[in-house]
């Protein structure tokens, strides 16, 4: 066993336990946490296989931006906890017994038909410098300008779409 | 075998034009009628007439530089069924050209006299929309004749035959919601629909004979059929000529379906004068002389062709005596004058039958064109009087261009005036100089007196008579030129002398130059018309010879004199009843007195009308009666259709189809699909429960469902 | 040295609780945590096989993800606030008036 598979299993192991964690608690603002955990052990694997651009906009968009926006709303609404409630009592333990169906349906299915040609090795220095930010940039500047400004474009209309939903009450009230 | 021949040099080419100048003329009022004025669509309408007159004349010159002879002029292939080839093709050859030039020739001056006469027409019934609508028809008329006398097969006759009586029945009826005196009334209408049918009845005898005709001879062209006439038994061919004689006396109006022609007068006096004096009732005539071939070859048809014209000559004239409409006493003239041409072709004097279609459209439609001169002179005099002294001509006008419903009332209550009564006249001569004369000169025509051109070709009729021994047909002849001359002179004393009887003829007032200009040329034609077969030069007579059988008629002095003794005698007679002392207003007609019972027959057509009516309509109006309440309502209808076939229908549909195979079969079915679906549903319904988790778990299953198929696939 | 299909099960893992927590979890926002986790989970494995393929496509299309995924949960939270102010509550259950 080498020193980055063991790194991966025990980060594989608390990328595993935080999703979990995500999905029992009882607490949305645990979740939430447990979910920043996650990102940030995905950031790692990210930085890992050499995608060091993608590893910072993971912590900063995702565990960052994404996390913070969902905790100030669970404070806003102050919905940490719902209130028990007895109906479809059957839909957790057949979530549970398809969703376990479904990770060894994919795992098999990658496994034995997707499979790439080579393993993962650790990546060079030079990988997670400014080489490879370089050379992403030149690629989503020129092959991929378009699909980058149309990018903008739905950004500032989600921005917009999203002011508007919530001030529509306002909107009425005149 | 084809005797006429096609000809190259010339204006032959130009034969179409004879039909297709008038429909031109006709399709440019119906397209751009409705923006021009009423002067454009007259002079259009004229102008096309007038075209197809330069046609006529441009052919009848060709025929004479061509020697006479007969030119066929091919157009349209019209039906080719396997051998049977029946094209449209023109018949030039000199008894085609003569009738083209007549009904083209007067029907242009009848065109420009209708230019004015329409005018004020359509302004004293009060629907000026109208105007266009006349002369569409009138072109329509020309045309439909041009293919009557230029066919050169029965066939296309035929086709002509059938569009002249359309545009008959179409102008007779101009009027049709309301009769010449401006009155709602369905008079009109039925005046139109009486001419139709009587001329189906006519029309009914022509097939037949054109069926014989196809029968025997297998063919329809005119050359075709006469150079068989020879091989066929003399039975067939008086049976075709004599049906055909039933359909010349339906178009010609001849004894016994003459009845239509008076009552046509309802249509506008330029129809009458056209259509029913100068050009579609001679069609008959022109029948007769265009087969001549067949006709000549039985002379017991010929004896009863004969008879037939010379007995309506007679009676229709008898009938003129007692009638008291200008344009009626007309129409019973034409009828008689038609009876003389068709008992001249009897005789097998084509010519000198020809010559009188030809003298006879001059003069007659000259003296329909004065009485309708003098008719629109008494609505104008009419129109004074009602509306007081000042000039209210043009405020008419005006009243009328407003339309019906604002003015339409203002005249109804008032006392009816006919305009075409007699009695309403007497003193025109002051008022109406000019029409006098014109009228005059029509009647001296029209009664035979030298030198007008009708003395020149009754004579000849009469003369012909003598000479071939028809004299039986002789006698009637004179007798009813007497009873010709007298009731012309009746006609004149007491429209144009004495007082006036009414207010109207007072007030009346002579037309304006255009309508009194056509009928100066009329009258010209019809003072020298007959320089066109003098005796001894016999222009007409050559120029026919090249067509038909001609015999060249010799002036017999004794006939001419008897004739003319005996029209100035009827006229002095006519002097002494009606000229010496004018009729007076209201006044009982002098002649009914000492003729009694006769005149009154006179006075009522014989009665003719009548008996039709008990004869022929009211047993055919009962048999409709009993066909339509027995037959069809109680028998077809309430037994057979209701009881038997609706009946046993519904008791099938009712016992077998409804109850057992719709009810416990198809219902069956149905209700039971339906009842399974609602179960279904309902069953459903359940997974539709509303909770979004619900949703997604159907939806991961899929995914998983899937997933498995493509693992285990 | 790691192979590459240890990357893909973990992904495939991470996709699955993030599966069954949109399946059988109430609460609104946790939902959307979850589809969250499953964003995540497909990012993880399109770098892991880009880096397999010595390809950059794959780093661009999750950089497009990400930028999507953030306008997504802009739009989406906003749409939580507006439910919760009507039904005072984000408990999916209650979001059930379309119910036929």
């Amino acid at each position: 066993m080498t020193l980055d598979l063991a790194l991966f299993l025990i980060l594989a192991l608390v990328a595993i336990a935080a999703a979990l964690g995500m999905l029992l608690s009882r607490n949305a603002v645990y979740s939430a946490l447990f979910l920043v955990l996650n990102f940030v052990t995905v950031a790692v694997f990210y930085l890992l296989l050499g995608a060091p651009f993608i590893a910072m906009a993971q912590i900063t968009v995702y565990a960052g931006a994404i996390m913070v926006l969902f905790l100030f709303v669970i404070m806003l609404l102050g919905a940490e906890r719902l209130p028990d409630a007895k109906v479809l009592p059957w839909q957790k333990p057949l979530a549970y017994g398809l969703a376990f169906v479904l990770a060894a349906e994919a795992t098999y299915l990658f496994v034995t038909r997707a499979r790439p040609e080579g393993d993962i090795l650790p990546p060079e220095a030079a990988v997670n410098t400014l080489d490879n930010l370089r050379a992403l940039g030149i690629a989503l500047f020129s092959d991929y300008l378009l699909p980058f400004e149309v990018t903008s474009i739905l950004l500032l209309v989600a921005m917009v779409g999203a002011i508007l939903l919530t001030k529509k009450e306002k909107w009425e009230r005149k | 075998m084809h005797l006429s021949e096609t000809v190259n040099s010339g204006f032959f080419f130009l034969a179409p034009w004879l039909v297709l100048a008038p429909v031109t003329g006709l399709l440019f009022n119906i397209v751009f009628g409705g923006r021009l004025g009423e002067k454009a669509i007259g002079w259009v309408a004229s102008a096309a007439s007038g075209a197809a007159f330069v046609v006529s004349a441009l052919l009848a010159w060709s025929l004479a530089a061509n020697g006479g002879h007969a030119v066929s002029v091919p157009f349209a292939e019209w039906i080719h069924i396997g051998s049977l080839e029946l094209d449209w093709t023109f018949r030039v050859d000199s008894l085609s050209t003569t009738m083209m030039l007549v009904v083209s020739g007067v029907g242009t001056l009848i065109h420009i006299y209708a230019i004015g006469y329409m005018h004020e027409d359509v302004r004293f019934k009060r629907d000026p929309g109208r105007f266009r609508r006349f002369f569409v028809f009138l072109n329509l008329f020309i045309a439909a004749m041009m293919i009557l006398v230029s066919g050169d097969s029965y066939l296309m006759l035929f086709v002509g035959w059938e569009g002249v009586g359309l545009c008959s029945f179409l102008l007779i009826g101009f009027w049709y919601e309301m009769d010449t005196l401006a009155r709602p009334s369905w008079a009109n209408s039925d005046a139109a629909k009486k001419a139709f049918i009587t001329n189906r009845v006519g029309d009914f005898g022509f097939l037949i004979a054109g069926f014989i005709m196809f029968w025997v001879f297998g063919s329809f062209q005119f050359d075709e059929v006469f150079s068989q006439v020879s091989t066929i038994a003399p039975g067939i061919i008086i049976a075709i000529t004599l049906f055909m004689l039933v359909g010349v006396a339906g178009k010609s109006a001849q004894i016994p379906l003459y009845v239509w022609l008076p009552d046509a007068m309802a249509g506008p006096t330029p129809v009458s004068a056209l259509i029913h004096a100068a050009t579609m009732v001679t069609a008959g005539v022109y029948l007769i002389a265009r087969s001549a071939p067949l006709y000549s070859s039985v002379p017991e048809a010929q004896n009863i062709v004969a008879l037939v014209g010379a007995v309506t000559a007679l009676f229709a004239a008898t009938i003129a005596v007692g009638q008291y409409d200008i344009k009626r006493v007309l129409a019973y003239s034409t009828i008689s004058q038609l009876g003389f041409m068709v008992a001249a072709v009897g005789m097998g004097a084509y010519v000198a039958g020809m010559f009188h279609l030809v003298t006879h459209a001059f003069f007659k439609a000259l003296l329909f064109l004065s009485a309708g001169s003098v008719i629109l002179g008494l609505e104008r005099g009419h129109h004074r009087a009602a509306h007081g002294h000042h000039d209210d001509h043009g405020k008419g006008k005006k009243k009328a261009g407003k339309g019906k419903e604002e003015s339409g009332d203002e005249e109804y209550h008032e006392e009816v005036f006919d305009p075409g009564d007699m009695r309403n006249m007497g003193g025109l001569r002051k008022t109406m100089p000019v029409t006098f004369w014109l009228y005059l000169i029509g009647g001296l025509s029209l009664s035979g007196i030298f030198p007008f051109a009708g003395f020149w070709s009754k004579d000849e009729i009469l003369a012909d008579a003598f000479r071939e021994g028809f004299t039986g047909v002789y006698w009637l002849l004179t007798v009813a030129a007497f009873f010709t001359a007298l009731y012309v002179g009746r006609q004149i004393w007491m429209v144009f002398f004495g007082e006036p009887r009414h207010e109207a003829a007072a007030h009346a007032e002579e037309s304006p130059p255009v309508i009194i200009t056509p009928l100066a040329v009329l009258a010209f034609l019809a003072t020298f018309g007959g320089a066109f077969n003098l005796p001894g030069v016999h222009t007409l007579t050559d120029w026919l010879e090249h067509t038909i059988e001609v015999h060249a008629g010799e002036f017999i002095w004794s006939v001419a004199i008897i004739s003319t003794m005996l029209a100035l005698l009827a006229i002095l007679v006519s002097w002494l009843i009606y000229g010496r002392n004018p009729l007076k207003a209201a006044q009982v007609d002098p002649l009914k007195r000492p003729l009694g019972f006769i005149f009154t027959g006179m006075e009522n057509k014989w009665y003719v009308d009548e008996l039709y009516q008990a004869v022929i309509i009211n047993p055919f109006k009962k048999l409709s009666q009993f066909l339509a309440d027995v037959i069809d309502e109680r028998f077809w209808h309430d037994w057979f259709h209701e009881k038997v076939i609706a009946g046993t229908y519904n008791w099938l549909s009712n016992i077998a189809l409804d109850r057992y195979f719709d009810q416990r079969g198809i219902d069956a079915f149905a209700n039971a699909l339906g009842a399974w679906t609602q179960s279904l549903s309902a069953a459903l319904r359940k997974v539709q429960n509303g909770f979004v988790r619900s949703y997604a778990l159907s939806v991961l299953l899929g995914v998983v469902v899937i997933l498995g198929y493509l693992i285990f696939k | 040295m790691v192979p590459v299909e240890y990357y893909i099960i973990l992904s495939a893992v991470l996709f699955s609780i993030g599966v069954a927590g949109v399946v059988f979890r109430r609460n609104a926002l946790v939902i959307f945590m979850s589809i969250e986790l499953m964003l995540n989970a497909a990012n993880l494995a399109i770098v892991a096989f880009s880096s397999a393929l010595k390809s950059l496509e794959g780093q661009i299309f999750v950089f497009f993800v990400i930028a999507v995924a953030a306008a997504e949960v802009a739009v989406g939270l906003a749409l939580i606030v507006e439910i919760f102010k009507s039904k005072r509550s984000i408990d999916v259950d209650q979001m059930n008036s379309m119910k036929g």
